[in-house]
């Protein structure tokens, strides 16, 4: 067999591997998303088939409003909490992991070694959940929108303090000098200095926990429960046992769920893959 | 004395400590009296043991622990093969490379419930697309989600369609970082791709490895959000985890055992996780 036989025989592999994967790939991973996309254009009896069928008609605009104003607007409802759960609680949670990885890293006492261990305690440890309930309404905070904040801030400061403490041990100690040297506080030399050279940083841990609680559906279930505060995901939820012949609803729904997650995906595509793949190369 | 100046003070930790120490902490440790009591949140009976005893000897109960083991170890251990041999396929000289990380990641990203009651219905015995599918080519599919026999492994399944993408993901990250000259230098001393994939590329995704084994096993051992969204446990207690029968427990008002139930799953998880990370560490360092 001559070089150039080789060379066509191995290309022409790989041209039929990838053509084995683009075909495994379609049926598997598309399939069900266009499931989703074709069902929520559907009418009511189309839908109720389930199968994968090309629509009758297409009533986008219709499904699109009729689940928007199920229940009294439910849904809107649900996207104003979710927005305002996942905004407040992710700003809480840069801020505080940025302090606390700040100061992890850069000071070395001989504590370092217990929090480290707290940090890990808080990824591994199933948070117990009516124990918790039970600290919250201590404070009063059972079932309202800042103890849920405060809940998911807390779940979520380990993951950020490990990205933040890595991320720091990369910026010279040199600028921390001068800036003391100018007579820079601790505030000002964290406000001022540090926390702006963590944006790269900041944009990956904002961008991978916004999706995560966006998609929370357990502490919503357990800590914010009722129709009035309700977030995407318990909406979803409550939906999929109430309307549960309605399938062309129930798949708008999911639909308008999903969007948000691709945005993201869209935009932030690689950030969200450094912040995931941050522990695979150190271990 | 004089005071030293510290630019990095301690009061940085004082936020995160206090929610965390609050919220997270103080739940913690009081899980481990309440868990011995029968409780009502305003009062609080100690009785000993008896919700653990009551929690190994309730068939219900002890399904739902067998079932949190099996469950992990089946989602975690498809995750590793799958995403490997994903990641490997992804690195290499394939077409549409892009569009194929895409699509395997993007599932990550999607709401779990979203997800669940998109495969209950799919999963459908009589009308879903899979059994659909399977009869064409002359196969009568179970009742994915109905038979108890299959309920578990169900989910398990679709658990693994959700979070593979992240499992390919963490090994490409893994595998780009092998320097080049490794591969070449194989490559010119004749090995095979088996041989290549074999000697160099498996022993040096070894961290990699270990990561998504931890990942997926936590993420395992915890979940309760796309059982809950398929078949809430059931059909009878057939596909019910220790999450699950602590959420079925709180419902019932039996707050004493449902936190006993988070006193196992959180015994379960560290020591699954605790040995494991230690053993794969060490090897690691061995090396």
């Amino acid at each position: 067999m001559s070089t150039a036989e080789l060379v066509n025989h191995r290309s022409g592999r790989k041209l039929a591997l990838s053509a084995v994967a683009i075909v495994a790939s379609v049926v598997v991973f598309l399939v069900p998303f266009a499931f989703i996309v074709l069902t929520a254009v559907k009418d009511r009896q189309q839908s109720a088939l389930l199968d994968f069928s090309w629509p009758h008609q297409f009533r986008f605009v219709q499904n699109f409003i009729e689940v928007v104003q199920a229940r009294d607007y439910m849904l809107v409802i649900a996207f104003i909490n979710s927005t305002i759960l996942t905004v407040a609680s992710v700003t809480g949670m840069v801020v505080l992991a940025a302090m606390a990885g700040f100061v992890l890293q850069r000071r070395k006492s001989r504590w370092n070694g217990f929090i480290n261990f707290l940090v890990l305690a808080g990824l591994i440890i199933p948070p117990a959940v009516v124990p918790t309930i039970w600290v919250l309404q201590k404070f009063g905070l059972f079932r309202t929108m800042p103890g849920l904040i405060l809940i998911e801030i807390a779940f979520g400061l380990s993951f950020c303090i490990l990205l933040f403490r890595a991320f720091v041990s990369t910026i010279p100690r040199e600028l921390d000098e001068a800036a003391i040297i100018d007579g820079a506080g601790p505030l000002r030399l964290f406000f001022g200095v540090i926390f702006p050279l963590l944006r790269s940083v900041v944009v990956t841990v904002v961008v991978v926990q916004s999706v995560a609680v966006f998609n929370d559906f357990v502490n919503p279930l357990y800590f914010l429960p009722g129709d009035k505060n309700a977030t995407v995901q318990l909406t979803l939820y409550n939906f999929s046992s109430q309307y549960s012949t309605q399938y062309n609803l129930l798949f708008m729904n999911i639909l308008l769920i999903t969007i948000p997650p691709l945005i993201m995906f869209l935009f932030f595509n690689r950030q969200i893959v450094a912040g995931m793949t941050s522990g695979a190369v150190k271990g | 004395m004089v005071r030293v100046y510290r630019p990095y003070s301690n009061w940085f930790y004082l936020p995160t400590a206090l929610i965390y120490g609050v919220l997270f902490l103080v739940p913690t440790f009081a899980s481990l009296y309440f868990s011995l009591t029968r409780w009502s949140l305003f009062e609080s009976k100690f009785i000993g043991l008896d919700n653990f005893k009551l929690f190994f000897q309730e068939p219900a109960l002890v399904k739902g622990f067998v079932n949190t083991l099996i469950y992990a170890f089946v989602t975690s251990g498809s995750k590793v093969v799958l995403g490997l041999l994903l990641a490997v396929l992804l690195t290499s000289q394939i077409v549409a490379r892009g569009y194929l990380r895409s699509v395997v990641f993007f599932p990550v990203l999607v709401s779990t419930i979203g997800v669940g009651l998109t495969f209950t219905v799919l999963m459908n015995p009589e009308r879903g697309l899979i059994n659909g599918a399977l009869s064409v080519i002359g196969i009568d599919g179970p009742g994915w989600l109905t038979d108890p026999k299959w309920a578990l492994l169900s989910v398990a399944a679709v658990d693994v369609w959700k979070g593979v993408g992240l499992a390919t993901l963490i090994y490409i990250a893994g595998i780009v970082s092998i320097p080049r000259e490794y591969v070449e230098a194989a490559r010119v001393d004749g090995a095979s791709s088996w041989e290549t994939f074999r000697r160099i590329v498996l022993p040096l995704s070894r961290p990699a490895t270990v990561t998504v084994i931890i990942l997926s096993l936590i993420g395992g051992l915890r979940s309760f959000d796309l059982i809950w969204a398929m078949t809430r446990g059931g059909p009878g207690f057939t596909s019910d985890v220790i999450a699950s029968v602590i959420y079925k427990q709180y419902q019932a008002g039996f707050y004493g055992l449902s936190t006993a139930g988070n006193v196992v799953l959180f015994v379960v998880v560290t020591a699954v996780i605790l040995p494991l990370s230690w053993f794969l560490n060490r090897r690691e360092v061995e090396m």
